[in-house]
């Protein structure tokens, strides 16, 4: 009970003599606010590219691509081995009760970025009419679906968001033709919302890829039919194929590309958490030693040095929880839904939001309170080795 | 009249670099109960030694040191502590007062090293401020009291856990004359009406004279000056 006692009256009047060194404390808060708000950022966009990766797949829609083939820009796929996959376990049948398979094909076109007014790549998919049904998130939104045989195009509102000049109604030149935006599709979370989507024949005579496609998406009558349908694609060896889950096609790809941004993020958030680091000791020790004389006297009074140190150390953590709040604020606020592209896997944009969940919040309070603890110790320990003798000395 | 302090054959050395120093070598001292001594002496005489060792805050290299029978001088820090929470009030010469707490907070402090509940702690406060007669600044800060007050307050803080003991390290050395010698009356009616033991550091002959004995110190050697 006198333990608890005296510690909490230490850390009373250490939290309330904060304000007797305002400057530096603040200087500490900011910093590791400044901490939080720059790891926070790094993992919400780690997090928001990951969550956009991994909502594209469906777990009963397997993805083919040639086998060897990583990503569709390199994928060759025939007009007959889509015929062959559609005679797999577990097909499901379309509305015209032929198997529910979309061959697609995609082409990499330059649009201009609106917030660098530069050029980047983004994709032109080729769907047929089963490419809708294989993407039941997908939803028109504004004007209609492109009418087959013609040079009209569908565009994702992630891309209505980041690029400029795909306005409803707008024609577009891609190569030597020109293409009429007559409708927006929403497709919300997924990397297809960064798609312009035309018709798949066309695409083929238009920039001369004959009859062949580079995907098919194969729709199956449930997620327990994908290991068979997955093994039939490996074992039939007219294919020389390869299928796999969407959902397990996306996740491999949010794995690569997420865990770049990831990387980039931690080293630079323990770098700048070590420079606060130092700001945190340095107003630690000043701490304690603007209070020197204060320790002693409590010493001399029968106070223990654990009571010191543990009152240096809560100091130091209601510093960093401050910063912490500060910066989750600034995060949450400026950056939380903010959206953002980058290169995805096949080198085109892919379009996200900036998310900010609890797993990553305390992902970056923790590095926080560990600043506040390693800031917090040897000042603490020095104020907790402070003799009694000093304040008597005349 | 029985011993309520005493030091027998206490012998005391800093090191300072490779030199050591000897302050004590077989210091005998016997303070009573119910005794208020003044301690004189120049600067380097072992004033501030002898100080840290009758507090508890520094400890002999030998010899003993009894306090109301309790053998200390082979307390470890902890012990220590412990026994200066029961047994002794500091005064200091800068008052040390925690700026950031109130009068009253200020006097709390020794009450929270104790098992009181908070009522009895308050209680307890409002004696020990009433009798230094300041109950009316209780809410106030140090700052926003004069020099003589914040002394008074550290007496009711000294006082305020009920010690025999109370230890003094130049009460008055911040202080004018005429609020020094109301600091010093304060103190010889803690003495006279109470019973506190009391034992006094100054460099003030005027101040010594509220004492009922002053023992002069130079080279560690006690000379008593009996008034």
């Amino acid at each position: 009970m006198s333990l608890l006692n005296q510690t909490g009256s230490v850390i009373a009047m250490n939290v309330r003599s904060i304000p007797q060194r305002l400057w530096m404390s603040l200087a500490t808060v900011g910093s590791i606010a400044l901490v939080v708000a720059v790891l926070l950022g790094f993992l919400a966009l780690a997090n928001g590219f990951n969550q956009t990766l991994k909502g594209s797949g469906a777990p009963d829609v397997a993805i083919a691509l040639r086998d060897g083939s990583a990503a569709e820009l390199n994928s060759v796929i025939s007009r007959e081995q889509i015929d062959l996959l559609g005679q797999g376990p577990g097909v499901r049948a379309g509305p015209d009760g032929r198997p529910l398979i979309s061959a697609e094909l995609v082409l990499i076109v330059d649009g201009i970025k609106k917030s660098t007014d530069t050029k980047a790549n983004m994709p032109l998919r080729g769907i047929g009419s089963n490419g809708l049904l294989v993407r039941p998130q997908a939803k028109i939104t504004q004007g209609r679906m492109f009418t087959p045989g013609s040079n009209e195009i569908v565009v994702g509102a992630g891309l209505l968001r980041e690029f400029s000049g795909f306005e409803l109604g707008k024609t577009l030149r891609f190569g030597a033709q020109t293409w009429k935006v007559v409708g927006v599709f929403e497709a919300p979370g997924t990397v297809f919302e960064s798609e312009l989507w035309a018709d798949a024949p066309v695409i083929q005579s238009l920039f001369k890829r004959g009859s062949t496609f580079q995907t098919a998406r194969v729709g199956l009558t449930s997620p327990a039919a994908m290991p068979a349908f997955v093994k039939y694609v490996k074992d039939e060896q007219r294919l020389q194929l390869k299928a796999q889950s969407e959902q397990t096609y996306f996740a491999d790809q949010a794995e690569r590309s997420g865990l770049l941004i990831k990387y980039f993020g931690w080293p630079l958030g323990i770098i700048m958490a070590i420079g606060a680091l130092a700001g945190a000791l340095n107003t630690m020790y000043a701490s304690v030693s603007s209070r020197a004389a204060e320790i002693a006297t409590l010493r001399v009074i029968g106070f223990s040095g654990f009571s010191a140190f543990v009152g240096t150390m809560v100091e130091a953590l209601v510093l960093s929880a401050l910063g912490a709040l500060v910066g989750v604020a600034i995060c949450s606020v400026g950056f939380n839904g903010l959206s953002a592209s980058t290169l995805g896997a096949g080198f085109t944009q892919v379009a996200f939001r900036l998310q900010i969940g609890p797993d990553i919040i305390s992902q970056a309070v923790t590095l926080a309170l560990i600043i506040g603890l390693i800031g917090g110790i040897f000042p603490g320990l020095r104020a907790s080795r402070q003799r009694p003798l000093l304040a008597l000395a005349t | 009249m029985s011993a309520l302090i005493q030091l027998k054959n206490v012998k005391k050395t800093y090191k300072r670099g490779k030199e050591s120093i000897t302050i004590f070598d077989g210091l005998n001292l016997t303070i009573e109960q119910g005794d208020f001594v003044a301690i004189m002496g120049p600067s380097g005489s072992g004033k501030t030694t002898l100080l840290n060792l009758l507090g508890g805050t520094d400890r002999s290299d030998s010899g003993e040191i009894n306090f109301d029978g309790e053998r200390i001088d082979g307390y470890n820090e902890g012990q220590l502590a412990g026994w200066r929470a029961r047994s002794v009030g500091f005064i200091f010469q800068f008052y040390n007062l925690m700026p950031v707490l109130n009068a009253a907070q200020n006097v709390e402090l020794p009450l929270m090293l104790t098992k009181l509940s908070a009522g009895k702690r308050r209680a307890n406060v409002e004696t020990a401020l009433k009798i230094v007669g300041l109950w009316d600044r209780a809410k106030h800060r140090p700052k926003e009291l004069s020099g003589g007050q914040q002394q008074r307050v550290a007496i009711a803080r000294a006082i305020v856990s009920d010690p025999k003991f109370l230890l003094c390290d130049e009460p008055t050395g911040d202080l004018d004359r005429n609020t020094a010698n109301d600091i010093l009356g304060t103190l010889q009616q803690l003495n006279q009406e109470m019973g506190k033991t009391i034992v006094m550091v100054t460099h003030d002959p005027e101040a010594a004279r509220f004492a009922k004995r002053t023992l002069h110190l130079d080279k560690g050697v006690f000379a008593e000056v009996t008034q």
